[in-house]
């Protein structure tokens, strides 16, 4: 082509068959004599099972099995350990992993008991009804600092304690920034629990054929790859045996990359002992207690400073809430640990974990996972030390940011890839100028609050910074195959949930072949056709599998230009591919297409050259030495209810950096979708649990996601700080958008009231909390 | 006691035994096939499930098969006419990037149909009033609007 398609604004390759409903997801797979399966969940999130009593579930007409935990025989496992303890010097661990089914005890509400298939969902559903579990309801375990208290019930009785994991990590010396400090600070932070909600929930079908004795699950993961081998290695069958196929996804968001789900072990499982294809659809309310959920900590956090500003030194003690079960072992409270530091330089820090569990239901990754804490307490930290030291918010983040000669800059601990956290790249003052402009920072604290604020407006404005680690390893793969038709077909491992990997994954390749990208197809997520990888997640498919493409199609265009240069007779320096054909450069007359040469490559009759790969094709894997450092910086105009305390976002600005930037229409998408879960993280969106664990809003009637009325326009705009680290110069950018939100509103309405002195340190926030938080910081004005 | 209905869903008439219980979006995906149409909460309030009934949108999982005998469904399959031709609203979808997963845009798209036709002209404030009843988790909405802004224009073109 003659334009270069890598960077463009193409519309997606995927969105026709999305359009008119013509595209797979899991619950559209429909099989022959295929039962339909559901689960009967506790109600109780603590409780010892003395009996279960099926009842008339069997006998039931249309039944065909029922299944509890004693069932499952040698099969019965606990989970694995996803992600082991990375190499931290001070560490304690003790991983406890989900089961397929519960025995003895449950540990959340919605722990699965007992499984029934039947001939359709409504009849397993009936028979549910008819199985009667016999519990003792046991104390449950919901507070953090309560379940480190002594004499408090315990979740894993075995462990004597609920501690899943301590680990500290220290760079610099704390005290020495403690006694050297003009100023000292110290506050606690709250961050609670939400859902990702993904509009579609999950689901599986597992097809067990004997003829061929193959099994095959339609699975609605992140990573079907990972799934795959699990899975043949639990039933003892070869991975050749076992095909998962992630199809269209409608949302993954994290807690789709849980390995292993109980349903995904129970369902395979069951279809080689009935010999009849499965599906289970997890309806909504189950997803509010059975799919992983993300985001309770707190933190007692501390920061010396110089009276200019300068940070001299952080630490941060904090207790990190792992639910029931922690498959992903450190991930969550690592992330939080180095995301902290931000975009900014701390010589000295001391960050101290607890991760605890609890009767609630398990905590894995859900976008941003663990960075929104360290960023909400970076960023409180510093608007606090500005309103103590008496200089604006702005200025205080300005003074701090790492300088562009300091790349690649190190922070010494270790991050969740378990290398040096160490930023790649960055420029970040442009990023905050161009923001402020675009907001019209002066503009609205000069002119318009004093205007509006004097006729009676609450109106404030926030700025934050964030660097966001993407792209971390260990690889990614990808297959570019020439077709006899000139067409390009690629297939990679990870799996896609809406991301448009069909379309930036095809840009990134067209270019080298020499074809438009709607000539590529993309092939994501299905174990037969890529058989190595990861999966999609930690912002890392652009950045980790993309890399993998070009230099897969880098070294099909060198097949192509080698066969060609033989063909015309010319050196290959004189070639140029253009539209899917070979030509002399300027003389188009003297060309060939990739088709015919895709033909040639594979020859049908006579004789090869020793050592000839055939076909016009390449498969490469990309592994980053780490992750790459993306960043931004987002502000916000804020308008508060005076009666109501609902919030009207006059304005929202982000300025995003995730270096070389593949398709700008996917990742503006991207940002924006982001900055809508980010909306919703900090203001509408929180699970309530009583002190009994029970859920007490799991419905969507209950539990606000955000609407279009809610979610303003976002104006964005993006820098290009390549990183160095790969050819592409991509960082990640799927999470971006979410992660600074919560400090971007506590700062917006830390300034709004700033007449009473509020300084909100907790997220989420509801019109109610807010007004519970502004009434209090009302009293003390007072008192 | 299974009831026969007599139903007509794009235009093609179809006479099945269902369960009173089943809802109308299990009677769509799984009884006729057509899987476009997206179930999300199944307590009505994500619209992804959203038909037209006789020209009006509604949300297939809060009604039961048996209330559309003698009625008429329309489900996303029916939108464009023919198996590869989209209509000018997704069309605007596909322009403007009014979509990422997919899921909940089947029912966005019904929702937006009977809207337009009353009000082929809306401004953003009427559209995201409207589309207030659909949440869509992963764009944020902002394509979305502009998808549909894009799309009012393109159907009255279509029909100047």
């Amino acid at each position: 082509m003659s334009t270069r398609q890598f960077g463009q604004p193409i519309k997606r390759n995927e969105d026709p068959r999305l359009l008119a409903g013509r595209a797979l997801f899991t619950d559209d797979v429909h099989l022959a004599g295929m039962l339909h399966v559901a689960f009967l969940r506790s109600d109780l999130a603590h409780a010892r099972i003395r009996s279960i009593d099926l009842g008339g579930a069997k006998e039931r007409p249309g039944v065909a099995a029922v299944y509890t935990a004693d069932d499952l025989g040698e099969y019965w496992q606990p989970g694995p350990l996803l992600v082991p303890p990375p190499p931290v010097e001070q560490l304690e661990f003790h991983p406890r992993t989900q089961v397929p089914l519960a025995k003895d005890k449950v540990r959340h509400a919605g722990e699965a008991v007992a499984v029934v298939v039947a001939e359709s969902r409504y009849l397993a559903e009936d028979a549910l009804d008819d199985i009667f579990v016999d519990y003792e309801p046991l104390d449950a375990v919901v507070d953090l600092e309560d379940a480190l208290k002594s004499g408090s019930p315990l979740v894993h009785d075995d462990l004597g304690h609920n501690i899943n994991a301590r680990g500290t990590q220290t760079k610099g010396d704390w005290a020495q920034a403690e006694d050297a400090a003009d100023l000292v600070i110290r506050r606690r932070f709250h961050y609670d629990r939400g859902t990702a909600a993904a509009m579609e929930n999950r689901g599986i079908v597992a097809s067990w054929d004997d003829k061929s004795q193959q099994l095959t699950i339609w699975d609605t993961t992140q990573a079907p790859i990972a799934i795959r081998n699990g899975l043949a290695g639990m039933l003892g069958l070869s991975e050749h045996q076992v095909r998962v196929i992630a199809p269209f996804i409608g949302g993954g968001f994290g807690p789709k990359i849980m390995m292993f789900y109980p349903e995904e072990v129970l369902l395979a499982w069951a279809t080689l002992q009935l010999g009849r294809p499965l599906k289970w659809i997890e309806d909504r309310e189950e997803n509010f207690y059975a799919t992983t959920q993300e985001r309770g900590q707190v933190h007692d956090a501390t920061m010396a400073l110089k009276n200019d500003g300068t940070v001299l030194g952080i630490k941060d003690v904090f207790l990190h809430d792992a639910g029931a079960y922690a498959p992903y072992g450190l991930t969550l409270p690592i992330s939080s640990q180095c995301t902290l530091l931000g975009p900014y330089v701390v010589p000295d820090y001391h960050s101290e974990f607890t991760s605890v569990f609890t009767n609630k239901p398990i905590v894995t990754p859900y976008r941003g996972a663990g960075r929104q804490h360290g960023v909400f307490v970076m960023e409180r930290l510093l608007d606090i030390a500005a309103e103590e030291l008496g200089i604006d918010p702005i200025s205080i983040r300005r003074k701090n940011y790492i300088q562009p000669d300091q790349f690649p800059y190190s922070n010494e601990i270790i991050f969740q890839d378990f290398t040096q956290l160490t930023y790649d790249s960055g420029n970040y003052e442009p990023a905050l100028d161009r923001a402020l402009e675009l907001i019209g920072y002066q503009e609205f604290i000069r002119e318009d609050q004093p205007r509006r604020e004097a006729g009676g407006k609450r109106v404030g404005i926030s700025v934050v910074s964030y660097i966001e680690g993407t792209g971390i390893g260990p690889y990614e793969g990808a297959r570019v195959t020439v077709e006899a038709s000139g067409k390009v077909s690629v297939a990679t491992g990870v799996g896609t949930q809406g991301q448009g990997h069909y379309t930036s994954f095809a840009q990134v390749v067209a270019d080298q072949v020499g074809v438009a990208a709607s000539d590529v197809h993309v092939v994501t997520g299905d174990t037969d056709l890529f058989y190595w990888g990861a999966g999609t997640f930690a912002s890392r498919g652009a950045v980790v599998a993309g890399n993998a493409m070009h230099a897969a199609a880098t070294k099909v265009r060198d097949k192509i230009l080698k066969m060609a240069g033989e063909k015309l007779e010319a050196a290959e320096e004189d070639l140029e591919l253009i539209e899917g054909r070979v030509q002399v450069k300027g003389v188009p007359q003297t060309s060939i297409s990739i088709g015919e040469l895709a033909v040639e490559a594979n020859p049908m009759r006579g004789a090869v050259r020793p050592g000839t790969e055939p076909g016009l094709e390449a498969t490469e894997y990309y592994g980053p030495e780490r992750g790459a450092t993306a960043s931004g910086v987002h502000a916000m105009i804020l308008r508060v209810d005076p009666e109501t305390y609902l919030l009207e976002i006059e304005k929202y600005v982000v300025v995003h950096d995730c270096g070389t930037v593949i398709n700008p229409l996917i990742l503006d998408g991207q940002i924006q979708g982001g900055v809508a879960q980010g909306i919703g993280n900090a203001f509408y969106e929180q699970l309530h649990f009583d002190e009994n664990g029970a859920l007490l809003n799991a419905s969507l009637m209950d539990y606000l996601l955000p609407t279009a009325a809610d979610v303003p326009n976002i104006v964005s705009d993006h820098m290009e700080t390549p990183s160095p680290l790969n050819p592409l110069g991509v960082k990640g950018a799927g999470e971006a958008g979410a992660i600074p939100v919560g400090a971007l509103f506590a700062q917006a309405l830390d300034n709004a009231f700033r007449d009473i002195g509020l300084e909100v340190r907790e997220i989420p926030l509801s019109p109610n909390r807010l007004f519970e938080l502004v009434t209090e910081a009302s009293a003390r004005g007072n008192a | 006691m299974d009831q026969t209905i007599s139903v007509t869903v794009n235009g093609r008439s179809f006479e099945r035994s269902v369960e009173p219980r089943l809802l109308l979006s299990d009677f769509l995906r799984h009884e006729l096939g057509l899987t476009g149409t997206h179930v999300g909460c199944e307590h009505g309030v994500c619209g992804a499930c959203t038909v037209l009934l006789d020209g009006v949108a509604v949300r297939s999982c809060l009604l039961f098969a048996v209330q559309t005998d003698g009625r008429d469904v329309a489900t996303v399959e029916g939108l464009a006419g023919g198996p590869q031709a989209l209509h000018p609203l997704q069309h605007g979808f596909w322009e403007k990037h009014g979509l990422q997963c997919g899921f909940c845009t089947p029912g966005i798209l019904m929702s937006l149909v009977p809207f337009l036709e009353e009000n082929p002209d809306p401004t953003e404030e009427e559209i995201r009033e409207l589309l207030s009843g659909n949440i869509c988790r992963c764009t944020g909405y902002q394509k979305i609007v502009e998808a549909v802004q894009l799309g009012a224009r393109l159907i009255q073109e279509k029909s100047a």
